[in-house]
């Protein structure tokens, strides 16, 4: 049984992407990628109003051995980005599908390569 | 996301842990040739623990080589740029191999053993060279150096936990023990040398036992620490902690392109001691460009914001030129914030230095010049 949501999509970069809402999705990384992180020490998330552009650097986390690109998995303008996690970024490793979420992007088009769970699953399995 | 870092090809070396590590569920890592574990669970968690309680490390990569004969403790005052052939029996030193030129080829240390026995612990990176090296260097001598690699497994204990929880499982008199001391024991019924060592900034022990004692050692120590808080800790944190501690690391403030005296450890270089060594005409010029025009100087770094500096980032000065290079750095779970060593100029060495920053992916993000170490217990 997968640990990777069924509702949601993936990137090939280890980001999740949940069904728009009145055109908005939101987005945050996976757990495959969180453990694979290590404690994450700081984010930074695109701007509110800020354009992200599908399979592009949009941001970036740290973790104690680590840095990594965020990159976002659709394509359009940002409408919120989560200050809980920008206080307390341990919120990406304790609930990575949930709590853990970074930013919300009104969809103007998505990555051509999203992946459903189980095609994810698959891809981590390698 | 950038994908996580692919496993090398070449399969590692595993310690005689591992299967207990891959019980634990441990993210493993490859380290100098060998599968070690980085994390079990939280590195911070696990960095917090020792800090306040007490880890549980499997230290197995470490190289191990015996130093034997009537002229072993000449051979390494030859070798070596410390005087062993002072040491007392049951004490251990930190000293340093160098080339000839005085570039330091690995940070080492060495325990007396017996009047005409000595053990060398290398970093698991430098074993092979040490180990020929220090063989080269006591052909003229009356020694014998053994590889003694695979006849140890080391375990530490660390935090101020360390003492009560290996003194449940011996009889050793630990409170005779004094820091850098090492006595041979028997911990859990199991034969060791037990060293009061350690690379933590923390009281602790490193246990030397036989590899086919390890993981009962290991279940024994785990059990009688429970209580205490003891939990198994991976390299991850073993970084962050001595980071705090202000301790070097091989390939990071220690190379072959720094002298001990560059690296502000003149201090093990023992110019006194009788007969040549190696690298002494180089190590005295030197000590001498340290006293007279100082190269750069390692400090301590802690940020103002919350990007974390890694091993060759720029610093800059206030005008913005690069006046040095980080050799460490890492997100400081006691302090809150990211911190770094580095090496500078003298012009920002001293601590308060105002517009020191590092260059952190093309933004110059502030940092503040501390003197090291960031983090010193409390005895």
């Amino acid at each position: 049984m997968s640990i990777n949501p069924e509702q949601l999509r993936y990137s090939k970069e280890h980001e999740w992407v949940g069904a728009p809402e009145d055109g908005v999705s939101t987005v945050g990384i996976t757990s495959h990628a969180a453990d694979a992180l290590g404690d994450v020490v700081f984010v930074q998330l695109p701007e509110v109003g800020a354009s992200v552009t599908a399979g592009e650097s949009c941001g970036e986390l740290e973790s104690t051995k680590s840095v990594s690109e965020l990159y976002a998995p659709v394509s359009g303008e940002v409408t919120e980005v989560n200050q809980d996690v920008n206080d307390d970024p341990s919120l990406v490793n304790s609930a990575p599908f949930e709590d853990g979420w970074l930013f919300r992007v009104k969809v103007a088009g998505e990555d051509a390569e999203l992946l459903t769970a189980a095609e994810y699953d698959a891809f981590i399995a390698g | 996301m950038t994908q996580p870092s692919a496993p090398p090809a070449a399969s590692p070396r595993r310690t005689a842990l591992d299967a207990v590590h891959r019980a634990l569920g441990a993210t493993m890592t490859d380290f100098a040739g060998w599968d070690m574990p980085l994390r079990y669970g939280s590195e911070r968690e696990e960095h917090q623990a020792v800090r306040t309680r007490a880890g549980l490390f499997d230290l197995s990569h470490m190289g191990e080589i015996t130093v034997t004969g009537p002229q072993a403790g000449q051979a390494l005052d030859y070798a070596l740029v410390g005087h062993l052939s002072a040491l007392a029996v049951g004490r251990a030193r930190y000293t340093m191999i160098c080339a000839p030129d005085g570039g330091i080829l690995d940070d080492l240390i060495v325990y007396r053993l017996a009047d005409e026995r000595f053990l060398i612990v290398a970093n698991a990176s430098n074993a092979q060279t040490v180990l020929d090296t220090v063989a080269l260097r006591a052909t003229d001598f009356d020694a014998a150096v053994t590889d003694d690699r695979d006849g140890y497994a080391l375990l530490a204990v660390q935090g101020p936990q360390a003492p009560g929880i290996v003194a449940a499982l011996t009889d050793a008199d630990l409170a005779g023990l004094r820091y850098y001391a090492g006595l041979p024991g028997t911990v859990a019924g199991v034969p060791a040398l037990i060293a009061r060592t350690g690379y933590t900034g923390e009281d602790g022990f490193e246990l030397f036992v036989a590899p086919g004692d390890a993981e009962r050692l290991w279940e024994a120590l785990l059990a009688a620490g429970a209580d205490a808080g003891l939990v198994p800790c991976g390299l991850s944190c073993r970084d962050t902690l001595r980071l705090e501690a202000g301790m070097p690391l091989y390939g990071h403030e220690l190379t072959a392109n720094v002298t001990p005296f560059d690296a502000g450890l003149g201090r093990v270089v023992k110019f006194d001691k009788p007969g040549d060594f190696v690298g002494r005409a180089a190590l005295e010029a030197a000590a001498a460009r340290a006293a007279e025009q100082p190269p750069r100087t390692l400090v301590g770094l802690v940020a103002e914001g919350r990007r974390v500096p890694r091993a060759g980032f720029a610093v800059t000065g206030p005008d913005g030129t690069v006046v040095g290079e980080v050799t460490s750095g890492a997100p400081s779970p006691t302090l809150g914030v990211p911190i770094a060593m580095a090496y500078v100029d003298g012009s920002v060495a001293q601590p308060g230095t105002p517009g020191v920053a590092v260059d952190i992916r093309g933004s110059r993000e502030p940092y503040r010049v501390v003197a090291l170490p960031f983090y010193h217990r409390e005895r």
